[in-house]
């Protein structure tokens, strides 16, 4: 038995169709089809979703929170990406 | 026999296999290898409860005498039950009950599938839905027979042990009497003798995943559609109903 | 509450040194702000370890919570209340789990916390040390004892660490039902028999206390809540709590008919809350030591549990490796 049990798996759940899949919690499993059963028994228990992901915890590449000014603030000053940035004189319509 | 009294029969053996299973995997819980198999477990005796109440409502209306869900569950005594003998098997361990499961699920979607195509409308409806959880439990039992089969040398030991323990009561599922004739002729409800061989395919794949071989067919134990039981169902009826018994007429 | 233990069990020291002032302010502020902390982002380590102690402590009386009410799933006296607390216990057991998996995520792992629980380390809710002897212990359980848990679940749906919030979120949405089926099962033995009656007062009788003793001590003698409350994992103060339980709770038992077993509860109209007697402190510190009624039975059924599974943990790890090994060759 490994000293930490069965593998964490992170549990995403597309609530309906339409919609994007969302992260809902983990369940720890033996393998992927285990996975996916305690997925559905643990998280869609109240009708909450139309399809399920699992993926093992240890095979998701996340940024680093050290690194959060370097990845996320540069995208903080190019505001003329978002529409409210430019001014449309009133009577202009469909723009 | 005629067909309303066979189907009334037929529904209340459905209702109390349903219910007695059920009854037997809620003694599991808070007992479960890990805390995913808890969720799993509970949510397979939440069917088979649910799955009771509607054989029995059901069989209520067709009886025509006013009883309901509840009287069928409690106030009647053990002999008067007719769910299958594995499903009255105490639990044992985890292997033991995941090869029970394995075995009668087996079965159990196969007549469920027979009875959503059946010429009665209510049992369709009931069966149809039914079908639906059953699959699910099949696939998770199955799972786990390999698992547990291919796994470790004690696991392998257990369950063949399990499977030892539990075959004998699977000839009990093609057994067929009068009622399951009537099913069948009247209501074009599941025909046992062509259900066998399928299950026995069914049965031999899943073994055969599991590193396990089919037990002879010897010894077998039959008898529950006559209410004949094994000692074990008088217990687990005595404790469902003790409370329900001790005050008569009451609300709960 | 569900944590109770950790007010006085709370005797690390911060692992000072690696810790700066400034990373401790820069904390405090984004903490202040009501920004939510996430896992891998710098925290102090006595946030983290005050974070592990509580969620575990909280998954655990999830778990140990299962025992009791799962005493009486055989025996309830109807199915439509069989499938009902089943669908309760079923949920603790999920609420365990969703606790665990954010505890995990603060680099602890499950199979360690349920190390700690089963070696008697970690605690779990003094509460459910107490046994179910009637039926109606069921419904007073859902009633006073959810009802007391839900008082301090719901602040935690805004705790500052962002897992533990959201795994709050999740509980307290599907816990939403657990107080009222209590309720409502007081209700119908309330209007039922004189013996369902007098088992209803029974049941209240034994677990009002106990109940209150859920908030933990009183915030004189509660230590460490001030930490807890600048770090926003704690909203409110236990005295504040139980206030708010005795002042909701106090019309409902009136509303049943049934008699709060207190005599020195009564309105004041002054403070425009309840007065309530004394708790018998002595009796919450021996629960808590182990010396309650059932704290040998929760354990040695969850030790067994555990010990009983392991083949089974085993082998599916073992078909997992054998299916890999195939699945490469």
């Amino acid at each position: 038995m490994s000293k930490n049990g069965w593998p964490l798996y992170e549990v995403f759940i597309r609530t309906k169709s339409g919609l994007s899949h969302r992260h809902a919690g983990s369940v720890h499993a033996a393998d992927d089809q285990m996975a996916l059963d305690a997925a559905r028994d643990t998280y869609t228990r109240r009708m909450e979703g139309v399809s399920l992901w699992v993926v093992r915890s240890d095979r998701i590449v996340a940024s680093d929170p050290a690194e959060n000014s370097a990845f996320f603030e540069p995208a903080e000053d190019k505001i003329y990406r978002h529409p409210t940035f430019y001014e449309i004189p009133d009577g202009v319509e469909n723009l | 026999m005629n067909t309303t009294d066979a189907l009334l029969a037929y529904v209340l053996r459905l209702g109390d296999t349903a219910l007695v299973t059920g009854q037997r995997m809620i003694e599991r819980v808070t007992g479960e290898p890990e805390l995913e198999e808890e969720l799993a477990n509970a949510n397979f005796a939440l069917d088979y409860v649910g799955q009771a109440r509607l054989f029995y409502a059901y069989a209520g209306e067709l009886e025509g005498e006013g009883r309901g869900e509840d009287d069928f569950a409690y106030l009647r005594d053990s002999q008067a039950f007719r769910n299958l003998l594995i499903a009255e098997q105490p639990n044992g361990h985890f292997g033991d009950c995941i090869v029970r499961q394995f075995l009668f699920e087996s079965f159990y979607v196969l007549q469920l599938e027979a009875l959503a195509a059946c010429g009665d409308r209510r049992l369709a409806d009931i069966a149809a839905r039914g079908v639906k959880e059953i699959r699910y439990h099949l696939r998770h039992a199955t799972q786990w027979l390999v698992r547990l089969g291919d796994g470790t040398e004690e696991s392998h030991r257990r369950v063949a042990g399990s499977l030892e323990r539990y075959w004998r009561y699977t000839a009990e599922f093609f057994d067929g009497d009068d009622v399951d004739d009537v099913m069948r002729d009247a209501f074009g409800g599941p025909d046992l003798a062509s259900l066998e061989p399928r299950w026995r395919e069914t049965v031999a794949g899943g073994l055969r995943e599991a590193m396990l071989s089919v037990p002879e067919d010897e010894a077998a134990q039959t008898g529950s559609r006559r209410g004949l039981h094994t000692e074990h169902l008088g217990y687990l009826v005595a404790e469902m109903q003790h409370l329900h018994r001790a005050h008569p007429g009451a609300r709960w | 509450m569900y944590t109770q233990g950790l007010d006085q069990k709370d005797k690390a020291r911060p692992a000072a040194g690696e810790e700066t002032a400034a990373q401790q302010d820069a904390f405090q502020a984004r903490v202040d702000a009501e920004e939510k902390i996430e896992p891998k982002e710098w925290m102090p380590a006595a946030y983290r370890r005050t974070l592990v102690r509580q969620i575990s402590q909280h998954a655990h009386s999830e778990i140990i919570g299962m025992q009791p009410e799962g005493n009486w799933l055989t025996r309830a006296p109807s199915l439509k209340r069989k499938a009902i607390l089943l669908a309760k216990v079923q949920d603790e057991a999920g609420h365990g789990l969703y606790l665990y998996s954010a505890a995990e995520t603060l680099g602890v792992s499950r199979d360690e916390m349920v190390g700690d629980l089963l070696s008697g380390k970690a605690k779990y809710s003094s509460i459910f040390n107490y046994p179910t002897l009637t039926w109606a212990d069921i419904g007073a359980i859902g009633w006073l004892v959810d009802g007391a848990a839900i008082m301090n679940q719901i602040p935690l749906c805004r705790c500052s660490y962002g897992p533990y919030a959201r795994a709050m979120v999740r509980v307290c949405k599907e816990e939403s039902f657990h107080q009222r089926q209590g309720f409502e099962l007081m209700l119908e033995l309330c209007r039922g028999t004189g013996a369902q009656k007098a088992m209803a007062q029974d049941a209240l009788d034994r677990w009002w206390w106990p109940s209150l003793m859920m908030f933990g001590p009183n915030d004189a003698d509660s230590k460490h809540s001030a930490q807890s409350m600048a770090w926003k994992i704690k909203r409110f103060s236990n005295d504040e709590l139980r206030q708010k339980f005795v002042d909701v709770t106090a019309p409902q038992a009136e509303f049943l008919g049934l008699r709060i077993p207190d005599d020195d509860l009564a309105w004041n109209a002054e403070t425009g809350h309840y007065d309530f007697g004394e708790i018998d402190w002595s009796e919450f510190h021996q629960v808590l030591a182990g010396n309650g009624p059932c704290n040998r039975e929760r354990m040695e059924k969850r030790r067994a549990a555990h010990d009983n599974g392991a083949w089974v943990r085993e082998a599916a790890e073992a078909h997992a490796a054998k299916r890999a090994a195939r699945d490469a060759a």
